[in-house]
């Protein structure tokens, strides 16, 4: 008997289905995207996170002082009309200082973040889902990278990199910090991979990759999200640290890290070196806190719509 | 007879988010020594939470009002110590899961032991000797060696007949049954149910029998009380309510349940609808949304439970008069819809295709030990030579208890793998030799409904991307999936404007109606339904398996029906096979295994299922099985069933040895009938 291969799917009644053509129904993007718009909170997240960016990269233009120069005629003066954010030991203009460090520190963190925590639900749900050698391989790479120094790797291997751009040292940065949540994730799919909507799209002939991606993470997502969120701060914070091993970011190049760092020691005499850089990243910290929250919710049909249900 | 229990105005309701939940509002009965009270309703109607409140084993959040009497001594308000000396020694309880209700960390002797000596002064070997004699009593083999065993040790059905003795240990006056065989196959049921006689037998005790099985009760209670809505709105003797119900619930649900005793295939009338949410309940009769009979005073003013022509047979309807002058049943209220067969279905079986073909199909699991060094030490046999097929429009039913080996076989059929030994031939394609190509586009032609809806749906995803994910790995362009959407939820009677909602927002009648519609999506030929309704509400049954018969007349598909409801297969298979141990040990039409049924595990199987008429359920003569399910690790040498058979047991002498050295095999006991039983009764006409 001939299987029948194309699809003939009968119509039951013509009409009906053109009247329904169109309300077929949102797809699961655009439903998501309504909920997250309905949260004022995390669309002002949203706004201030943008803001942030318009900020650090359209922001130097507005002053005449550029992060590299020193204005001589004024040493560690406070905020005034020349130097909005004042000066710095060496007469650095603070305000060039902190939105070049902005800059840099916004797309480290919010890169290091998304690579870290795509790495860890790629590696941890193919491991979790598959099964097999392909867990046996993936997991033994990530204990193996667990038990590494990170640090340490990275100020044996900095020589080597030094001068190269700094999108190789969010990469580095990303893949010291994605293990423990790999594992998570594996533990989270392979429970999921027993769940029967998994079974029924696997027996609809659905792509492994695909049931990966529409249906295990979506249904990680909190926890995706959450990890998201905090590896932001902490690849912000991880940078300074590096920074002191003198890989990453390196004078005069500055970020926000390294401006923290040197303005801590003078927060209560100089408050100008170390309020306006901590207060950027306190601000953009909380932005994404916010916007992960809105999305979290968003995805999760759980969670209460503030206005209305769908 | 004395009263011993009676609860008058019982009420309870739960703080929440929404505002109180009034999970019981208004319920009273009152049971006599040796009297069995029978609570019916769906879950959610409010008859566990009553059960917990007349125990004193509420949360504290719960509000309960209405008295609550024992011997007549108010219960309510009652503190824990002085609810403690009741609890176990007058009323005692067993609860639907028997593994929960179990200390996993003692052992079973101990723990009836714990119960005796709680509420009598007895020695610590008396009270031992005590729980040997429970133990014995319940039917629980050697009972001396058993009773030192864990609870992980025991099966279900024993695990239940455990609480049972537990429950019976003090001799009590009342024990409340919550579900008691709900979480158990038929024929433990039918075990379980006996053991329950016995106990009340024993001890005198008034049994308060808490069920969603209209089945259940109608052989077992003396009085019946239907709950709907966290009020009783029907209640009175067995037969009364049985032959000549006056509400319009009760009415629905005998009309709903498919029934073995069934001659020929009538169509079930569906309760539409689902029961109501119990938070902010509008004044008026909660079923008004599901009454086809309701007036403008329905929604008005909420009956109360007031005498039909008998008096002690109440009804909360305001038309009980009418219904009982016009003597209406349950067809006459409820229309039921006309489900014809499909073009293909009406050719004889021989000239149709067949579109599933398994033979001798075998999936056996290594059983490994060791933790260091991994050793194999024996084989379970899951699936151990399975033959069966499907013609074009024809549904089989697969039947069993759990453990028998039916999921896997579907698992099996479904993922067209290649099998430990034996061919899965599907639209005359063997699984073993098909490439990708060709399995991609089998899989279009089958598609499966699992049990459980919830699980079964990604809650994560819409309606109606859940639908189109189908199309969309078999390459239909997006326009045609949109509109095919739409159309598989108007083809299961939901709406085009479901499509963007999510799977929780749905009842579980619907969830089930939007996993069909999934099935349906690519058009299969054959459909794969594994156990679709025993996880709904038994109002809603109905809906989803008429939805089911039309469906297959509509579109000529072919069915898989796997069940352990052999009720629901009666009704809705044209072909039954019956599976023990990894074997399919009887097969053949519908009405020649359900009537004739040649293998006595099929006898035993048909005889455990309750009947929901009284009557014939009293005069019924239940084939009891010994002990449980053998496990698929150990099968028995010769014929499987020897261990449990009744034929066997009664055979004279020499006549044994063949069931012990040789494997029977199926062989023909009719037209379209076979069984694999060296002794089978003598066929009636060949």
């Amino acid at each position: 008997m001939a299987i029948p291969t194309d699809p003939i799917l009968f119509d039951l009644d013509e009409a009906a289905a053109l009247e329904s053509a169109e309300a077929a129904g949102l797809s699961r993007g655009r439903l998501v995207l309504r909920r997250f718009l309905r949260r004022r909170l995390s669309v002002a997240g949203l706004a201030v996170l943008v803001f942030l960016f318009v900020l650090a990269f359209l922001g130097p233009y507005l002053s005449k002082w550029d992060y590299r120069s020193h204005d001589f005629n004024a040493f560690l003066e406070p905020p005034s009309w020349s130097h909005w954010f004042g000066t710095s030991q060496i007469g650095e203009d603070v305000y060039a200082q902190t939105l070049r460090g902005l800059q840099k520190s916004l797309i480290i963190g919010l890169l290091a973040a998304l690579f870290s925590t795509g790495l860890a639900a790629v590696v941890g749900a193919s491991a979790g889902y598959y099964g097999g050698w392909v867990e046996r391989v993936l997991m033994w790479v990530v204990d193996l990278l667990l038990v590494l120094p990170g640090f340490l790797i990275l100020a044996i291997l900095s020589p080597t990199f030094r001068g190269r751009t700094w999108l190789l040292f969010v990469i580095l940065l990303a893949g010291f910090s994605w293990m423990i949540t790999a594992r998570v994730v594996r533990g989270l799919s392979i429970s999921l991979r027993e769940r029967e909507f998994v079974q029924a799209a696997r027996f609809m002939g659905v792509p492994s990759w695909q049931i990966i991606l529409r249906h295990l993470l979506p249904n990680m997502s909190s926890l995706l999200i959450i990890d998201a969120t905090i590896n932001v701060g902490g690849a912000i914070l991880a940078e300074t640290g590096l920074s002191y091993f003198g890989f990453g970011v390196q004078p005069p190049d500055v970020s926000l890290g390294t401006l923290i760092a040197d303005g801590t020691r003078s927060a209560l005499t100089f408050p100008w070196l170390f309020l306006f850089a901590g207060g950027l990243l306190i601000t953009a910290v909380l932005a994404v806190s916010v916007v992960g929250d809105g999305l979290r919710d968003a995805f999760d049909p759980n969670a209460a719509s503030p206005r209305g249900r769908l | 007879m004395s009263e011993v229990l009676a609860v008058s105005e019982l009420t309870v309701s739960f703080p929440s988010e929404a505002g109180p939940v009034r999970a019981v509002r208004g319920m009273s009965y009152s049971v006599s020594s040796g009297e069995v009270l029978g609570i019916v309703g769906e879950s959610g109607s409010g008859k566990s939470v009553s059960a917990l409140a007349v125990m004193g084993l509420l949360p504290r959040t719960a509000r309960v009002g209405g008295s609550v009497r024992f011997h007549g001594r108010e219960l309510l308000g009652l503190g824990d110590r002085e609810l403690s000396a009741v609890r176990g020694k007058g009323i005692s309880m067993v609860f639907q899961d028997p593994l929960s209700a179990l200390t996993p960390v003692y052992t079973v002797g101990d723990q009836i032991a714990e119960a005796v000596s709680i509420h009598t002064d007895v020695s610590k070997n008396e009270a031992a000797r005590r729980a040997v004699e429970l133990l014995e009593l319940v039917g629980i083999p050697e009972p001396a060696i058993r009773a030192r065993a864990f609870p992980h040790e025991f099966s279900g059905g024993m695990r239940q007949r455990v609480m049972i003795a537990m429950a019976m240990a003090n001799d009590p006056d009342v024990i409340i049954a919550d579900e008691p065989t709900t979480a158990l196959d038929v024929t433990i049921q039918a075990q379980i149910l006996e053991v329950l006689g016995t106990a009340q037998e024993a001890t005198g005790a008034a049994i308060v029998m808490i069920t969603h099985d209209l089945g259940v009760v109608a052989g077992f209670a003396d009085r019946v009380m239907v709950m709907y809505a966290g009020r009783p709105v029907e209640a009175g003797g067995v037969d009364d309510l049985f032959y000549r119900p006056r509400m319009p619930y009760t009415l629905g649900l005998l009309g709903s349940l498919p029934r073995l005793d069934a001659t020929e295939r009538e169509p079930l009338t569906p309760l539409e609808g689902s029961p109501p949410s119990l938070v902010g309940l509008p004044s008026g009769c909660p079923f008004v949304p599901r009454c086809p009979m309701r007036i403008d005073v329905c929604s008005d003013t909420e009956p109360p439970l007031a005498p039909t022509a008998d008096p002690r047979h109440t009804a909360a309807c305001h038309r009980r008069t009418e219904i009982e002058a016009r003597e209406l049943g349950p067809a006459d209220i409820f229309p039921a819809p006309l489900v014809g067969a499909a073009a293909v279905a009406r050719l004889p079986r021989e000239s149709r295709q067949p579109v599933l073909e398994v033979r001798d199909l075998e999936r056996h699991y290594p059983l490994m030990k060791g933790v260091v060094f991994r050793r194999q030490v024996g084989t379970v046999r899951a699936v151990d030579g399975v033959s069966f097929d499907i013609r074009e429009g024809e549904t089989l039913g697969l039947v069993g208890e759990s453990g028998c080996g039916k999921t896997t076989t579907i698992v099996q059929i479904l993922t067209l793998a290649r099998p430990t030994a034996g061919t899965v031939v599907v639209l005359g394609r063997d699984s073993a030799r098909l490439d990708r190509g060709e399995r991609r586009a089998l899989r279009r032609n089958l598609s499966v409904v699992f049990q459980d809806p919830l699980a079964s749906l990604d809650p994560r995803l819409p309606v109606g991307d859940i639908l189109s994910e189908g199309l969309r790995t078999h390459g239909v362009p997006k326009q045609r999936r949109n509109r095919r959407v739409g159309e598989l939820l108007r083809l299961v009677g939901l709406g085009p404007e479901h499509a963007s909602r999510y799977p929780q927002d749905f009842s579980g009648g619907q969830r089930q109606r939007i996993a069909i519609a999934r099935a349906l999506a690519l058009e299969p030929r054959l459909v794969v339904l594994d156990e679709p309704v025993s996880a709904l509400d038994v109002s809603i049954r109905a809906g989803v398996i008429n939805l089911l018969e039309e469906l297959r007349a509509r579109l000529g598909l072919a069915y898989l029906f796997v069940a352990h409801d052999l009720s629901v297969v009666r009704h809705i298979a044209d072909r039954v096979a019956v599976m023990y141990l990894g074997r399919i040990i009887e097969s053949g039409a519908v009405s020649a295994v359900f009537d004739t049924p040649a293998h006595p595990y099929t006898e035993a199987l048909l005889s455990a299922i309750p009947i929901p008429d009284p009557r014939r359920e009293r005069a019924r003569r239940r084939v009891l099985l010994e002990g449980d399910l053998p496990s698929p690790f150990d099968i028995p040498s010769g014929c499987r069933f020897r261990a449990r058979c009744p034929r066997y047991a009664a055979l004279p002498g020499g006549l044994g040895a063949r069931c012990r050295e040789e494997e029977p095999v199926r062989l023909p006991q009719g037209a379209d009938h076979d069984a694999a039983c060296h002794y089978p009764p003598a066929p009636a006409a060949i």
